[in-house]
């Protein structure tokens, strides 16, 4: 951890234990540690993150103590669950939706990531490790989403363990290793759930690397200017513990909305029905929060090449650091790369609004598919999945190794007090009494 | 009324559209029915769970199981016959009424011969076959779907049950309706292989099960007219609660749960405020 310590050990028991395990000065230094003053709500979602994890971890022991994971018994240990248990479903629609509402959370702590550079030297290490928990959660939550062993949960689970298939010579043994067999059957629903039960650990320890990898370089913050002094920074606690609890309740608002009212409404009918492996259900389709990846695979007509592109679109992420060549973090001082990043945002949305409908699907309704252009016409949903998927790397690419050489980015305060010193919400006449402004 | 369903299906646009493509799957949007159970302030009406409860006794039952379900389910807090006179809805007369009319199978456990012993309150429903083969064999091959979960399991599933049940019509001309099946618009399929008449096909499906709701099937014990419409409102009111029997206890709790949650968030609000007050940011 960088900064030295505040720590003083007051009393005997103390000054013992602070000269063999300083546990006390650990926790009394995180709740020191200086952060920049400026941070705004985008930067509450670390903290949400936390307060995600921790609650899909509790409730998802509890529901591991009722349900079964064996395939004829699965789907009904989760009825019981739902109808038996007392506040089981209660349990269970916190731990399904927050799955869902865990993704929102890190797509947004992402996205803020990209907005203010924060990935960017001395925080690589940071960011390739929030990638990794990102990949981590992306496994962690395709095999929970298996284990209800509906439906969805069968075929979705067929159609990402072929997917795997696909690779040359390995393919089919990992396909066939996976499986514990050779078909999609209850050794497949039996390393999942074990798997879907280690995992979140796995993801809580490198958390705890993500938090220390953190603690090194400090926060980036809003304007992207390293801290310079002291009057830069407030000590974690109070102050963002408040702002993060405030953001954290705002959340749970949201989250408690879908768990109360609308608790399938991300979830999908068909996962109601048991499993049946004679039966396919008309579309499958995943999560909502994996339908970008769904519509990259389906735009490439090559089922290997699909899969490269789908991970590759993760894997390019972890290069990030390294391709964005501008020496400005913050793109509040990077107009034109605001832009190019909102359109990137609006590939993200438009590459899941189309894994979510059928390939041939009209993207115009009424005006049928228009000119076809080698597979498809151009008016259907897989020609607008390949040019999202074209914009998806251009953006990761080309714009982050380019756009630095063109564009003229607005003049970097010199400091983070200076401009916060110049914000008309805090010009000192009356500052006592001028409401507080985050900026 | 076909063509106004062709006409709710070109509504349907973009989806509808597009999966006609590809499949040429097609079924009537579902007919808009207002339930008491929907929104966050929804309550399931216990005399419509009673009379719903008997349409699926009296009718449904004779085929579909509810293997989910436990008669004991019936006399808890928001099902059917549930009375706050008795909290433990294994000591409700209604329900131990019920199970009286039926036996389930065991094994002795002295001589370890196959019995059927009377049902008690802590039993599942007893389905009506023994096995999927038993019900396939007994249905022309068809296998009627557990009820337990029906309306979850559908999209909007409430308006799409009653819709199956209230919708069955005469073939049109030039449609081929195979032997034990029937033609009911609200049912997915594809009739392009069926249809021999002008034009394009009929949307909709064939369904194994013939009209079951007629006026009178069943006798509502609180006197309400026994027409199909108030039958499959009814029974589809039932079947939404024994999909998830704890849904107005979640709804009702939710509420609590939103204004702690407003209450506590400001509150936090109001700290943040007063911490950061003396700080220039």
């Amino acid at each position: 951890m960088s900064g030295h310590s505040t720590y003083e050990p007051k009393t005997g028991i103390e000054r013992w234990l602070d000269t063999r395990l300083p546990i006390i000065r650990f926790g009394v230094d995180l709740g020191d540690f200086p952060t920049p003053k400026n941070l705004n709500y985008w930067w509450t979602f670390g903290a949400i993150l936390g307060v995600c994890l921790v609650t899909q971890i509790v409730t998802g022991i509890i529901l591991a103590m009722h349900y079964v994971p064996n395939a004829t018994l699965a789907f009904d240990s989760v009825e019981h669950i739902m109808r038996d248990v007392n506040y089981g479903w209660l349990i269970r629609y916190i731990h399904a939706n927050g799955a869902a509402m865990m993704f929102l959370a890190v797509y947004i702590h992402m996205f803020r990531g990209l907005y203010y550079g924060s990935y960017k030297a001395p925080r690589e290490v940071l960011w390739l490790l929030g990638m990794v928990i990102y990949l981590l959660m992306v496994i962690t939550a395709f095999m929970g989403y298996v284990l209800p062993w509906g439906q969805m949960s069968f075929w979705a689970a067929t159609v990402i363990t072929n997917i795997l298939g696909s690779l040359p010579v390995v393919g089919p043994p990992i396909t066939t290793w996976l499986w514990g067999g050779f078909a999609v059957d209850d050794p497949t629903l039996n390393r999942f759930f074990s798997l879907h039960y280690l995992l979140p650990f796995v993801i809580a320890g490198v958390v705890v690397l993500h938090i220390w990898a953190l603690h090194v370089p400090g926060n980036n913050n809003p304007t992207g200017v390293n801290v310079k002094s002291e009057a830069d920074t407030v000590p974690f606690h109070p102050y963002y513990t408040i702002k993060d609890a405030f953001g954290a309740g705002v959340f749970l608002i949201l989250f408690a909305a879908f768990v109360f009212y609308n608790p399938d409404g991300m979830g999908h009918a068909d996962n109601y029905v048991p499993a049946n492996p004679l039966v396919t259900p008309a579309h499958i389709v995943p999560e909502w929060y994996l339908l970008p990846y769904y519509a990259m695979l389906r735009a490439v007509p090559n089922k290997l090449l699909g899969v490269l592109t789908m991970f590759g679109a993760i894997g390019v992420l972890f290069v990030l650091p390294w391709l964005d060549r501008s020496k400005v973090r913050s793109m509040r001082y990077r107009p034109t790369a605001r832009i190019f990043l909102a359109l990137f945002l609006l590939t993200c949305l438009v590459l899941g609004w189309c894994g979510a409908h059928e390939p041939d699907a009209a993207v115009i309704p009424g005006v049928g598919p228009g000119f076809v252009l080698v597979d498809y016409g151009i008016n259907t949903d897989v020609w607008l999945s390949r040019l999202g998927t074209l914009l998806y790397f251009a953006y990761l690419i080309p714009v982050q190794l380019f756009l630095p050489l063109f564009e003229t980015p607005l003049p970097v305060p010199e400091s983070i007090s200076t401009p916060v010193l110049s914000h008309p919400a805090s010009v000192p006449a009356g500052a006592t009494s001028a409401p507080e402004k985050k900026g | 009324m076909l063509r106004k369903a062709f006409a709710i299906a070109a509504a349907l646009g973009l989806a509808a559209a597009a999966q006609a493509s590809l499949a040429a799957t097609t079924q009537a949007t579902p007919k808009d029915v207002h339930w008491s159970f929907e929104g966050p302030f929804g309550r399931f009406d216990q005399e419509q769970l009673q009379r719903g409860y008997k349409v699926y006794h009296d009718v449904c039952s004779s085929c579909h199981a509810m293997h989910l379900m436990s008669y004991r389910n019936l006399g808890q807090v928001g099902g059917p016959f549930y009375d706050p006179k008795y909290p433990n809805p294994n000591d409700n007369p209604y329900v131990k009424a019920i199970v009286q009319d039926y036996k389930v199978a065991d094994i002795d456990s002295d001589t370890g011969d196959v019995i059927h012993r009377p049902a008690t309150t802590a039993d599942a429903f007893v389905s009506p076959f023994a096995n999927d083969a038993a019900a396939r064999a007994s249905n022309g091959g068809s296998l009627p779907p557990d009820l337990s979960l029906i309306i979850k399991a559908r999209e909007d599933g409430a308006r799409y049950v009653y819709s199956i049940l209230t919708g069955y019509q005469p073939a049109p001309a030039g449609l081929t309706v195979p032997a034990n099946r029937y033609y009911d618009p609200y049912m997915p399929g594809d009739m392009t292989s069926f249809w021999h008449g002008a034009g394009p096909a009929p949307t909709g499906g064939f369904i194994a099960m013939p009209l079951q709701l007629t006026p009178n099937r069943v006798t509502f014990d609180d006197h309400v007219m026994a027409t199909p419409d108030q039958e499959a409102k009814d029974v589809v009111a039932f079947l939404a609660w024994a999909s998830e029997p704890h849904q107005s206890e979640r709804k009702q709790l939710g509420f609590a749960v939103m204004i702690y949650l407003v209450i506590f968030t400001g509150l936090l609000y109001a700290s943040y405020r007063r911490i950061w007050r003396k700080v220039a940011h």
